[in-house]
């Protein structure tokens, strides 16, 4: 082994104090003002997210909505918007998706990453910004959804215990497109892995009946976890029409659902520790 | 007696197939900067992103100020600072929001933080566009306000990777000036760059890696005294004539080598113009076809050469 390059000392060093870093709350919180700043002063990505949803749903309400038949008394703007709003916390989680790869790209996490934190605060402060922003992209969908012609015929609380349902499950799957943004390694990669999702909303119930699927899909639309979600959704805002819809009863959907967000949690929530934590 | 601020040992680090740092060693004395100068891939990165603990040697000892870089990173992140290729700021908030942001992660109170961030645009020249959003800066200020978020924590160590890469000349002159002040300021500082005249400027030592290795160290007065000289290159029309050039071209110089696909041969000279002329007499003397003869400073890959006895590979 060769002797190490000594660089020598010049004298009289002054000595800088030392940064003790944030806690693990305060970091976190100053990470997700950021990131609600961001979108705040992005006015675009705000006009731009809200057109596209409201255009699809206009599409599902008038354009082809009256061939899809729900199969029951319930009518279909009655059975479309549960599902578009439970649905549209997928829309709004591949927005996190691409956000978190941009981070990853440009070297803001590194730069996060380089300062005395705890590192749990990047993905604690990304969790509490997505939610905050779940919570205004479901309001957004909601007001929509009452615009077209919704109306709930359910009680008012089951309504908002629909309304908390889809927070969860928002709140779960966040973890799913947090890990996509950390794999993905560019924004264009994580746009793209991010549209995987895309037959988990269609090959679902949120917009046409599951029983009117094929049998091969059928099976796949009522194991996967956004039928669940939905039906739990559907059947809290519609009461008594939506759940005629139902093979369960309203309450085994909400427990099925609860414990697919608990699993997607846990599973996804590890994966993007471990992602996070390798150096 | 100070701990070096920058102990390394044997470092490794393979990604895959590539050794990217291959037993580093490299030992530096507070009060110094010291600029990392070699060609893409030689390990700069890798090693400067070990030092900011972002990633993990396979192998080696690391010491950060006195502190085990392995087994207690977090202490390792109170005392360095970093500015990475990408300036890595948010658009969307001001030069000022940014400061205070970091300034709050660095675990200042929010009046500290506030200062801490009027105290930084003003080392950066930044006050007078403070309050304007990110995404209107130019290149230059973008990267002045991320080095300046580096600072936000007065580190002991700054790390600054190819702090200039890719910035036009006017804004890489003013990045340069505020480095320097930086310097004046007793800041101890890293800094990787492909650029000589960068490290040249701004270093009071160069260490030259290449291969994962420190191949070379010493001031830039030191490296040019061992590489700097001029080279004559003589591109013959005659690969046969090569060897003959090579045996001239030894007597007017240093270090000959020869480029037989090229049919090139080189020599490094100190006394450039007149030796070109010597070059030119004895070509002419043995009625040697030549294509071209050129006189100019030595390229990085021949200060490698010349401080190493070997070529840098691509």
């Amino acid at each position: 082994m060769t002797d190490a390059y000594v660089i020598a000392p010049s004298p009289a060093v002054p000595r800088a104090r030392v940064n003790t870093g944030a806690s693990l709350w305060v970091s976190s919180l100053v990470v997700a003002g950021r990131m609600v700043r961001k979108f705040a002063r992005t006015p675009q990505l705000i006009v731009f997210t809200t057109v596209q949803s409201a255009l699809f749903l206009l599409m599902f309400r008038f354009a082809f909505g009256g061939a899809i038949g729900t199969g029951g008394s319930l009518s279909y703007v009655n059975f479309l918007v549960p599902g578009f709003i439970a649905s549209s916390i997928l829309w709004s989680g591949m927005g996190a998706a691409t956000g978190v790869a941009e981070d990853v790209e440009h070297g803001f996490v590194d730069r996060l990453r380089s300062l005395p934190i705890p590192r749990a605060a990047v993905l604690v402060g990304r969790s509490l910004a997505d939610a905050a922003l779940l919570v205004w992209a479901l309001a957004v969908a909601a007001v929509l959804g009452f615009a077209v012609g919704f109306r709930v015929t359910g009680s008012i609380g089951d309504a908002l215990a629909a309304f908390g349902l889809c927070l969860v499950f928002g709140f779960a799957f966040e973890w799913v497109f947090i890990v996509i943004g950390l794999v993905s390694g560019t924004a264009r990669a994580a746009q793209s892995m991010g549209l995987l999702v895309t037959p988990l909303v269609f090959l679902s119930s949120a917009y046409v009946p599951v029983k009117s699927m094929p049998a091969g899909v059928r099976q796949f639309s009522e194991i996967q976890p956004l039928t669940p979600m939905v039906n739990a959704v559907r059947g809290l805002a519609t009461g008594a029409r939506g759940q005629a819809l139902l093979d369960h009863g309203t309450s085994y959907y909400v427990g099925l659902s609860l414990a697919w967000a608990a699993a997607i949690f846990v599973v996804f929530g590890l994966l993007a520790v471990l992602r996070f934590g390798r150096r | 007696m100070q701990p070096p601020i920058l102990e390394a040992r044997g470092l490794m680090k393979r990604y895959g197939k590539t050794q990217a740092l291959a037993g580093l060693d490299l030992v530096v004395s507070p009060g110094r900067v010291v600029a990392l100068l070699g060609p893409n891939g030689a390990g700069k990165t890798t090693f400067v992103r070990a030092v900011a603990t972002l990633l993990r040697p396979d192998a080696g000892t690391l010491y950060v100020d006195g502190i085990d870089a392995l087994r207690k990173p977090a202490k390792v992140r109170q005392v360095v600072g970093l500015a990475g290729q990408f300036a890595a700021v948010e658009e969307a908030m001001t030069g000022r929001e940014n400061l205070q942001m970091v300034g709050r992660l660095f675990g200042l109170g929010n009046k500290e933080a506030r200062a801490a961030a009027v105290r930084v645009l003003d080392q950066m020249r930044l006050t007078a566009d403070a309050d304007r959003l990110v995404r209107t800066y130019s290149g230059g200020m973008r990267r002045r306000i991320d080095l300046g978020i580096s600072l936000v924590g007065t580190p002991r160590l700054l790390l600054l990777d190819e702090p200039t890469a890719g910035l036009d000349p006017g804004s890489r002159i003013q990045l340069w000036d505020v480095i320097r002040s930086l310097v004046l300021a007793g800041t101890d500082i890293l800094l990787t760059t492909q650029y000589l005249d960068e490290a040249d400027r701004l270093a009071s030592d160069i260490v030259i890696i290449d291969h994962g290795q420190v191949i070379a160290a010493g001031t830039p007065a030191e490296l040019k005294s061992r590489a700097g000289d001029d080279m004559i290159e003589v591109h013959v029309r005659d690969a046969g004539h090569l060897a003959v050039v090579s045996g001239l071209l030894a007597e007017i110089g240093h270090d000959p080598r020869v480029d037989l696909p090229q049919r090139r041969a080189y020599v490094a000279v100190n006394d450039g113009s007149s030796r070109l002329m010597d070059a030119l007499r004895a070509l002419d003397g043995h009625g040697i076809a030549v294509e071209d003869v050129s006189l100019r400073r030595p390229t990085l890959d021949e200060v490698f050469l010349a401080l190493t006895g070997k070529q840098a590979q691509a």
